[in-house]
């Protein structure tokens, strides 16, 4: 009874989590692209005449969006057609639960792993799962019976299916590295020590992987520099005919993208919840000092290290969405056929030569 | 290859100007936030309805009529804005004036906002530097086009 309790809690504090942040990343791209314009970005939304730098947007935009008109066209395939957005929804959502957000919690002889599933394949749950997202994209192009809509749909499907061989493979390396596939089991891993004092992060064992990664996963989320399946500003993309709370769950879905790509980085390459020379009692630092700490700090580090870098993440990927025009449609499938995927090829025999040496 | 090393440096340059502008418009933001003076600030924004930005002297704003000492209007209806207007916004009907100095009055003159481009042409044609373009006032948006119709007492009041 109580293991369930345990597990609803943390499903539930999984979702808030992932939701607010979700929506605060509206509000963060708003701001940060004005920073970066030298703007200054929403302040105008208030509660009562008090506008804390423009923090309860997300509120006004959720509001407005629930009070539009919710337009379903006339000649859509209807049933698919309000299906769509919630797949897409649905399956991103769903990969938080393999995500590690910190090590064991003990509170009271009980040992809660601040992960909602320690699955043996999460790797591969949040890889499959982010795939399943493509047919969230292709129902609402086809099921829309618009052409414009079906061709952007198709587009979509193209560039995911694409990016998603590089995005395997550049993980295999890392596989090698840290021979598991379980999330939780990797980020011990990366706990380790190199040469005695550098943490075994992904980063420094799998560089060329990190960035193959990295690029596969943006193109994954569908964001400006290969924003090709919507392209908010001229092509007709594959949520053309949805409006209202169903074209907010496409937008959620687009930031909710964003996050979990942070997490995947940080877990995979970043040690995760990892802080360097922290382990369970204590810092323990290469130049021999100690600094011992009560088990609830150290939960506390592990949680807001994991914070931290994912924040520091989705700021990267706002800058890169700011900072970069769109690719061209060939281009995209060029970086990704011809020169991503040799890469991670490349970077799988090198990994295993280095690793037999 | 070397073609796609060199795209990957353009774009290391290009994200590098964008965190600068980032870092510093952050640096002046928190300047702010800890009320120390700098020399600008993190935005260039005017946030409009309560700061407004100087208009200058020569911006050409609502029209006004210029009235004589008496208070009468210094236009003659002489036509000229009529005729030089090109959205063909104003109207003027003339009227007898017992004055034989003045001969002729406006006795109702329109100017059809809503119409009104501002070109400043009606006011480079007057003669008699009846009209200007020189009130200062930009805010005159209102609910119905009837409203923007503005007749001969809105005009030199």
């Amino acid at each position: 009874m109580s293991e369930t309790i345990i597990i609803l809690i943390k499903v539930v504090c999984a979702l808030v989590w992932l939701l607010l942040i979700t929506l605060y990343l509206t509000w963060a791209e708003r701001k940060e692209s004005a920073v970066i314009q030298d703007r200054i970005g929403a302040n105008r939304a208030s509660i009562l005449g008090i506008r804390i730098i423009g923090l309860f947007q997300p509120f006004a935009d959720a509001i407005k969006m629930i009070f539009k008109e919710d337009f379903t066209p006339r000649f859509s395939r209807k049933f698919l057609h309000n299906l769509a957005p919630f797949i897409s929804f649905f399956f991103v959502a769903i990969t938080i639960s393999a995500i590690p957000f910190g090590d064991v919690l003990r509170i009271g002889g009980r040992e809660i792993k601040l992960q909602v599933m320690d699955i043996n394949v999460g790797l591969l749950f949040v890889l499959a799962m982010l795939s399943l997202g493509i047919y969230g994209i292709i129902l609402s192009g086809w099921s829309s019976n618009n052409r414009y809509a079906l061709i952007g749909g198709m587009r979509g499907a193209a560039q995911l299916i694409s990016y998603e061989v590089a995005l395997g493979l550049s993980l295999i390396g890392l596989i090698m590295v840290y021979p598991s596939l379980n999330l939780s089991t990797i980020v011990h891993y990366q706990g380790e020590l190199l040469f005695g004092w550098l943490p075994k992060w992904g980063v420094f064992l799998q560089p060329l992987g990190l960035l193959i990664f990295f690029i596969a996963a943006l193109a994954e989320t569908k964001r400006v520099p290969f924003d090709l399946p919507e392209g908010e500003n001229e092509i007709v993309g594959f949520f053309t005919e949805y409006s209202g709370l169903k074209w907010g769950l496409f937008m959620m879905t687009d930031f909710m993208e964003v996050l979990i790509v942070s997490t995947l980085l940080t877990t995979l390459f970043f040690g995760g919840w990892q802080v360097p020379w922290l382990a369970a009692d204590g810092f323990h630092f290469p130049w021999g000092s100690e600094w011992l700490l009560p088990h609830g700090v150290v939960v506390l580090f592990q949680v807001a290290a994991f914070n931290i870098k994912v924040f520091f993440f989705c700021w990267l990927q706002i800058l890169i969405r700011w900072t970069y025009p769109r690719f061209r449609y060939d281009q995209v499938m060029d970086l990704g056929w011809k020169l991503l995927i040799p890469l991670s090829l490349a970077n799988i025999v090198a990994t295993a030569i280095l690793l037999s040496i | 290859m070397i073609k796609a090393l060199g795209y990957f440096l353009e774009i290391i340059r290009g994200s590098i100007i964008t965190t600068r502008h980032f870092v510093v418009n952050m640096h002046f933001h928190f300047m702010k936030l800890f009320r120390i003076k700098t020399k600008r600030k993190g935005a260039v924004t005017i946030q409009y309805p309560e700061e407004k930005r100087e208009i200058a002297t020569r911006h050409r704003s609502l029209h006004r009529l210029m009235t004589n000492e008496d208070g009468k209007p210094r236009c003659v209806a002489c036509m000229l804005c009529v005729t030089v207007c090109p959205s063909e916004c104003i109207y003027v009907e003339a009227a007898e004036d017992p004055d034989l100095e003045v001969q002729k009055y406006p006795s109702t003159f329109i100017i059809d906002l809503s119409r009104c481009c501002f070109c400043g042409f009606c006011v480079e044609a007057c003669p008699e530097d009846a009209i200007r373009m020189d009130t200062g006032q930009i805010e005159f948006a209102e609910y119905s086009r009837e409203d923007l119709i503005y007749n001969l007492e809105k005009l030199t009041g």
